[in-house]
């Protein structure tokens, strides 16, 4: 093996890395809120007395959790267009991630909710709080407390994934990385440079939830434990 | 859709299945390795096995393809993209096997342990006759629902060019510029393949759960 490594075209290309970085970011909080309401609706739903609401749920999960990302993201941005509804690629690659991590944060969050005591509802309902108030102040918050490690490991994988946007020309950090290796024929130091970025990036965003839940659930924050 | 796109279609389909086997069997070896390790009481196996998870876990898949498709020439292995596809798929699955699986490992009793350390087992034996029988029974689900998830990533093998499914589904949307129908009728191709196991480890959850249900 005598390949010589070179690392010169960061020099001229961070910049295009940089910018594909913030848009990786960018897209995934984004897409982590946005799912996260998503998912929160489905589960309220699939575990609320309407059948057809919790049938609807249910054929959503499974249909989106048994087909690949990728496919996903080809039928919003090349099946709608063809269509006649015409977004842009970073559009298509929001929603196709939104409709994805939705069925996972919903079939997480539905697992907190049905964890939840029956005791603590009928406590709540005896003290006359109303069906929207006992699913706001006390089913979701500690349903949510108590699947937030789950939540955080499947954002994660959906900041991985993001990197699958590129495949619909997502100017995102491998669509960068494609374009700087197809000019600078360095591929092989590309990518690896691209895998440092993310890595770095996965270890932020697991920070980043570590630190929103020691302020969204200071009882956790109190204890010192993870319930 | 011609009956010819759908035949071609479902060749791509068994190249999907033989590549998912392929990560499945290859990941669980090597999952199986990293597992082991990771329970490990001697620090340096448990610090690489450690590191190995973190470096898998925390790049996406795509870019481990690339890497390996690229990477691999350079050291002299001129290999066709399944090859690629089928390492990359390898080191995916066994990152998060291995992590599933110690877990598994990990959840049987301590107190296993310490009876069969009674009894004078060695540590291979007390692993080998007590405790993986245990782990393999709570491990049975999650594998099963894990072949989902190998399932569908082989879809990105598409873009260093294995012909799989979606390789096959873009090269058809190309011929007939009907992409909606196209990648919905891919999707229900996927879905026909993942669904089976998704039930199936649901299933095995319920009857592993006879306490709680």
């Amino acid at each position: 093996m005598n390949y010589e490594f070179d690392f010169s075209f960061l020099a001229e290309y961070w910049p295009m890395l940089v910018k594909g970085a913030v848009l990786t970011a960018q897209l995934s909080i984004l897409a982590t809120i946005l799912g996260f309401l998503v998912g929160t609706l489905c589960a309220v739903a699939s575990t609320g007395r309407s059948w057809i609401a919790s049938a609807i749920v249910g054929a959503y999960v499974e249909i989106i959790r048994n087909t690949p990302l990728l496919v996903q993201l080809f039928v919003v941005f090349f099946g709608l267009s063809s269509l006649g509804l015409k977004l842009s690629a970073t559009t298509s690659a929001v929603i196709g991630l939104t409709i994805n991590i939705g069925a996972y944060s919903s079939e997480i969050i539905r697992a907190g909710i049905t964890s939840i005591n029956r005791g603590q509802v009928e406590a709540a309902d005896c003290l006359a709080l109303t069906r929207w108030q006992v699913m706001m102040t006390v089913i979701l918050p500690s349903a949510i407390e108590k699947v937030y490690p789950a939540l955080t490991s499947q954002y994660v994988l959906l900041m991985l994934g993001t990197s699958i946007a590129s495949q619909i020309s997502s100017e995102e950090l491998t669509a960068a990385a494609s374009r700087i290796q197809s000019d600078t024929f360095r591929s092989f130091e590309v990518f690896i440079v691209v895998a440092a970025l993310y890595l770095a990036l996965s270890f932020l965003m697991r920070g980043l939830f570590w630190l929103v839940g020691q302020f969204a659930f200071p009882r956790r924050r109190r204890l010192g434990t993870s319930l | 859709m011609s009956a010819v796109h759908f035949t071609v279609l479902l060749q791509g389909l068994v190249w999907t299945v033989v590549l998912s086997a392929v990560g499945f069997l290859g990941g669980g070896i090597v999952g199986f390795v990293i597992a082991l390790a990771r329970i490990s009481a001697n620090p340096l196996i448990h610090g690489i096995s450690s590191a190995y998870v973190t470096l898998l876990q925390g790049t996406p898949l795509l870019i481990q393809m690339f890497v390996l498709y690229f990477g691999l020439p350079i050291v002299g292995l001129e290999v066709p993209p399944l090859a690629a596809a089928s390492i990359a798929m390898t080191l995916f699955s066994s990152a998060y096997l291995g992590e599933i699986w110690r877990g598994c490992l990990q959840s049987v009793p301590k107190a296993q342990w310490e009876a069969a350390e009674c009894l004078a087992l060695s540590r291979v034996e007390r692993l080998l006759l007590v405790i993986l029988p245990q782990a393999l029974r709570i491990a049975t689900p999650p594998t099963v629902g894990f072949m989902v998830q190998i399932i569908k990533n082989t879809s990105i093998a598409s873009v260093i060019g294995m012909v799989e499914m979606t390789y096959i589904g873009k090269m058809i949307n190309n011929t007939t510029f009907k992409p909606f129908q196209t990648y919905v009728v891919i999707a229900g191709l996927y879905f026909l393949l993942c669904y089976p196991l998704s039930w199936l480890s649901r299933r095995l959850e319920r009857n592993l759960n006879v306490a709680h249900r």
